[in-house]
C-alpha cells in the first residue's frame, strides 16, 4: 500500500528554490534513507513535510494516506500520524514532558475519535517506555530538552515517538552531534519501534547511521531532487568516494 | 508574523472576562466626592472610636497637599476624585451580620459564582476566607477554629473595635500616610480589608484569604489590610479580586502592611484579576496599590508572590524593609498584560540590617497593544553588612505591538553588599511553537504551555490550593476562553 507519495514538489525560501520537482514514494513498513551533501535540500524536505511555515510551497502534492498534507497545518499533520524527530530539539524551560506528551497523545487520540488516555495509565506508559530507553526518572522530571546533552535530546525524541506511535516518522540528521554510544542507543530505540505498519524516512549525511538501521532503500539527493536510488550498497559507495560522483 | 500567529492573537484580543457580572443588589452610599463630611460619615458607619477619625482627617489634610506620582510608565487621564463614591454597602449592612442567615442570599450567591462558597458546609477546605463586597466585609469563615489558637482574623473595621491597641501601634507604621498621595488617600477613606494577628510561636494551620469584589458603579475600593506575625509565628495569606465589566474606569487604591517580628514569617500571595477593560481599552480598574512589609525582628522573613492578570492600569510595588539582622525578603511576580492594559509593577527591597537577603523573580508577559514595565529598587544602607540581593527579570513578548520595559535601580552605601542582576527579553519563540505543534498541540495550547513554563518559577511559590487556579488563570488571560 502506498503510504506517502511526493509528486513534483517545488519549494523555495525567500525566493530561493530549494526543492526542485522532488519525487518519492514510500510504502507501508518501508525504511528509506535520504543522503546528500550539505545544502542539497534534505532538511528542507523534513520541515516541509512537517508543515513549517517558513517555507513556501510553489507546486506539487504530498499525499499521505488519503489526504494532501499540504492542505493541513502543523498540528493536523502530527495528529494524522506524522512525526518529525528534530535535528536540534528546542529547549522549553519550565515545561515538563509528562503533561506535554499527555496533551499531545490525547490530541491525536481525539482526532482518531478514540477515547483519551487518563493520567495514571499515561504516566505508567511513559515510565515503562522511558525505562526501555534508559531514561532515568530524574530526567523525566526536568524541563523538556533543557540543559540536555545532544544524546539525551535525541533519546527524548525517540521516547516521544514511542508514545505517540506515529505511522510515519521522519528523522532529520538524528546522528549529528552524537558519539558512537549515543548513536547506538538511539538507533536501538528506532529498531525496536519498527514494525510492518509504520514507515521511516531517515535523513543523514553520513553512512554510519545506516550501519545500525538497515534501510530498504537509499536515495541520494542533490540540488533539490533525488539523483539516484538503490539499496544499502549506494551508501557504501558514498562512504568510499563521497558525493562528487552524483 | 505568520498568519496563524496573528489569527491566534486576534482570538486573544477578544478576551472574555468571566467575572464581569453585576449583582443586582441595593446599596447604601452617600453622595459622590471627597471632603471631611464623607470621611466622618465613613467613620460613623464603621462605628469607629474618635482616635481613628482624627487619624483619617489628618491623613486627608496631608492628601490635599499632595499630587499623584507621575514617574510610572503609565498613561491615563487625571483622576477626578470628586466623581467617585467613597462608600458603598449592600443594604442591610448597617451592622456586620452575625451569621450568614442575616446576609442577603444574593450576596452568598455572588460568592458562589466566584467560586468562594461562604456557607459552613461548603467552605473551602484548609482556607479561611474573609469576603469583602464593595466597602464592607460580608463574612469570615473558620473564625472559631482560628480563635482557639489565638489567631485573630477579621475585618479591619472589627479590629479597630476589638483590638485598638494593635491597630494603633501598627497601622501606618510601615506605610506612613504621607508616603505618597495614594497612601494618604487610602488612610483617609479606607473602608474594609482584613486584619490578621498571629501570636508568638503559633504556626497558622490554614491559608488565610480575603476575596475582594467591587460591585457598585463609580465606586472606589479602598481596602486596608494589616498583618502582624508575632515572634516565631508563621502565616500564609492569599488575596483574590474581581469586578464587574463596565465601560467606565474604577479606582482601587489599597494599602497592605505586613509586620514580621523576630523569627516570624509571612507569605503573602495575590491573584489579581480585576476587570481589565475591553479589547479597545475601554473601562477596567485602575489599580494603585501600596504593599509593604517590615521585617522588624531578627531572622524574620516576608515573601510576596503575585499573579497580576487584570486591571486596566496596575501600579504596584510590594516591598520589603529588611530591618532585622539576617532577615529575608522575597518577591515573585507574574504580570500578564493584554489588549490595552498597562502595568508598572515591581518591588523595592531596602536592606538595613546585617546579612539581610532579598530575592526578586519577575516574569512579564505582554500581548496585544499592552505595555508591561518592571520597576525595581534595591538599596543597601550603611549598616547592611554582607547583605545580598539576587534579581532576575524576564520579559516575554507575544506579537509585535506590545512593549516590555525593565527599570532596575540599585543603590548601595555599603561596600560589602553583593548584588546579582539578570534580565532577559524575548519574543515568544517560533521554534518552541513549531516543536509543540509538531507533537499535535494547537497553536493556542502551545502558547499557553510555553507561557506557563515561563512563569513556573513564580507559580510554584503559590500555596498548593491556588497554584492550579493560577495556572488556569494564566491560560485564560492568554486564550480568551470563556471557561
Amino acid at each position: 500500500m502506498i503510504f506517502l507519495n511526493i509528486n513534483n514538489l517545488n519549494v523555495s525560501i525567500e525566493g530561493k528554490k530549494i526543492l526542485n520537482d522532488f519525487n518519492i514514494t514510500i510504502n507501508e513498513g518501508e525504511v528509506h534513507a535520504l543522503m546528500g551533501p550539505n545544502g542539497s535540500g534534505k532538511s528542507t524536505l523534513a520541515n516541509v513535510l512537517a508543515g513549517n511555515e517558513d517555507y513556501e510551497v510553489n507546486s506539487g502534492k504530498v499525499i499521505f494516506k488519503d489526504v494532501d498534507l499540504l492542505d493541513l497545518n502543523i498540528e493536523e499533520r502530527a495528529q494524522k500520524g506524522l512525526f518529525l524527530a528534530f535535528q536540534y530539539p528546542v529547549e522549553i524551560p519550565g515545561v515538563n514532558i509528562t503533561p506535554f506528551l499527555h496533551a499531545s497523545i490525547n490530541s491525536k487520540l481525539k482526532n482518531e475519535k478514540k477515547p483519551e488516555i487518563d493520567n495514571l495509565s499515561f504516566t505508567k506508559l511513559l515510565r515503562k517506555n522511558a525505562e526501555e530507553l534508559g531514561i532515568s526518572s530524574d530526567m523525566l522530571k526536568r524541563s523538556i530538552n533543557t540543559g540536555f546533552s545532544g544524546g539525551e535530546k535525541k533519546r527524548y525524541e525517540i521516547l516521544q515517538m514511542s508514545i505517540l506511535n506515529p505511522e510515519f516518522a521522519v528523522f532529520d540528521e538524528t546522528d549529528s552531534g552524537l558519539d558512537v554510544d549515543a548513536l547506538r542507543i538511539v538507533t536501538e530505540g528506532i529498531n525496536k519501534f519498527k514494525n510492518p505498519k509504520n514507515s521511516f524516512l531517515i535523513i543523514t549525511h553520513y553512512q554510519k547511521l545506516l550501519e545500525y538501521i538497515h534501510p530498504d532503500y537509499v536515495h541520494v539527493m542533490r540540488n533539490g531532487k533525488i539523483v539516484k536510488s538503490g539499496d544499502i550498497s549506494l551508501a557504501t559507495e558514498i562512504e568510499a568516494s563521497g558525493y562528487q560522483n552524483f | 508574523m505568520d498568519t496563524k500567529t496573528s489569527q491566534t492573537l486576534d482570538k486573544y484580543a477578544q478576551d472574555k472576562y468571566k467575572y464581569g457580572f453585576v449583582t443586582d443588589i441595593e446599596s447604601n452610599r452617600p453622595k459622590k466626592g471627597l471632603d471631611e463630611d464623607i470621611i466622618t460619615f465613613i467613620s460613623q458607619k464603621k462605628n469607629e472610636p474618635k482616635w481613628m477619625l482624627t487619624w483619617r482627617l489628618d491623613c486627608y489634610k496631608k492628601w490635599l497637599k499632595m499630587s499623584d506620582p507621575q514617574w510610572a510608565n503609565l498613561k491615563f487621564p487625571e483622576i477626578d476624585y470628586q466623581d467617585i463614591y467613597y462608600y458603598s454597602a449592600p443594604k442591610g449592612f448597617e451592622e456586620k451580620p452575625k451569621d450568614l442567615s442575616e446576609v442577603d442570599p444574593k450576596l452568598i450567591e455572588t460568592y458562589n459564582k466566584l467560586g468562594i462558597p461562604l456557607e459552613e458546609q461548603k467552605v473551602l477546605a484548609g482556607v479561611a476566607v474573609d469576603a469583602v463586597f464593595d466597602s464592607v466585609s460580608v463574612a469570615t469563615t473558620y473564625k472559631g477554629e482560628l480563635e482557639k489558637l489565638g489567631i485573630v482574623f477579621c475585618s479591619i473595621s472589627e479590629a479597630v473595635q476589638k483590638h485598638p491597641e494593635l491597630v494603633k501601634k501598627y497601622l501606618g507604621s510601615v506605610i506612613p500616610p504621607g508616603d505618597h498621595s495614594f497612601s494618604a488617600l487610602n488612610s483617609a477613606v479606607f473602608t474594609d480589608g482584613s486584619f490578621v494577628y498571629v501570636p508568638e510561636n503559633v504556626k497558622c494551620p490554614m491559608e488565610l484569604s480575603t476575596y475582594f469584589r467591587i460591585n457598585a458603579e463609580e465606586t472606589g475600593q479602598f481596602e486596608r489590610t494589616l498583618i502582624i506575625a508575632d515572634k516565631g509565628s508563621y502565616v500564609s495569606y492569599l488575596e483574590g479580586c474581581t469586578a464587574p465589566q463596565r465601560d467606565t474606569n474604577q479606582l482601587h487604591a489599597a494599602n497592605v502592611e505586613l509586620i514580621a517580628l523576630e523569627d516570624a514569617e509571612i507569605k503573602y500571595s495575590t491573584v489579581q484579576n480585576w476587570y481589565p477593560g475591553d479589547e479597545d481599552g475601554k473601562g477596567g480598574i485602575y489599580n494603585f496599590v501600596t504593599k509593604r512589609g517590615l521585617c522588624k525582628g531578627k531572622n524574620s522573613k516576608i515573601s510576596w508572590t503575585q499573579v497580576e492578570t487584570g486591571s486596566a492600569i496596575t501600579w504596584k510595588y510590594p516591598s520589603c524593609i529588611l530591618k532585622g539582622d539576617n532577615s529575608i525578603g522575597e518577591f515573585y511576580s507574574v504580570a500578564i498584560t493584554n489588549n490595552f492594559q498597562q502595568a508598572d509593577t515591581g518591588t523595592k527591597m531596602t536592606h538595613i540590617g546585617k546579612n539581610t537577603r532579598s530575592k526578586i523573580i519577575s516574569k512579564g508577559i505582554s500581548l496585544g497593544h499592552s505595555q508591561n514595565t518592571y520597576r525595581g529598587n534595591v538599596s543597601f544602607l550603611r549598616k547592611a553588612d554582607k547583605a545580598r540581593n539576587y534579581t532576575q527579570c524576564d520579559s516575554l513578548l507575544v506579537g509585535n505591538k506590545c512593549g516590555a520595559h525593565t527599570i532596575p535601580y540599585i543603590d548601595s552605601k555599603n561596600n560589602s553588599a553583593i548584588v546579582e542582576h539578570e534580565a532577559s527579553t524575548s519574543k515568544i519563540n517560533e521554534g518552541q511553537l513549531y516543536y509543540c505543534r509538531q507533537r499535535g498541540l494547537s497553536h493556542e495550547e502551545a502558547v499557553s504551555l510555553i507561557v506557563n513554563g515561563f512563569c513556573k518559577q513564580v507559580l510554584q511559590e503559590l500555596p498548593m490550593e491556588f497554584a492550579v487556579e493560577a495556572q488556569k488563570l494564566v491560560s485564560i488571560s492568554l486564550e480568551g476562553s470563556v471557561g
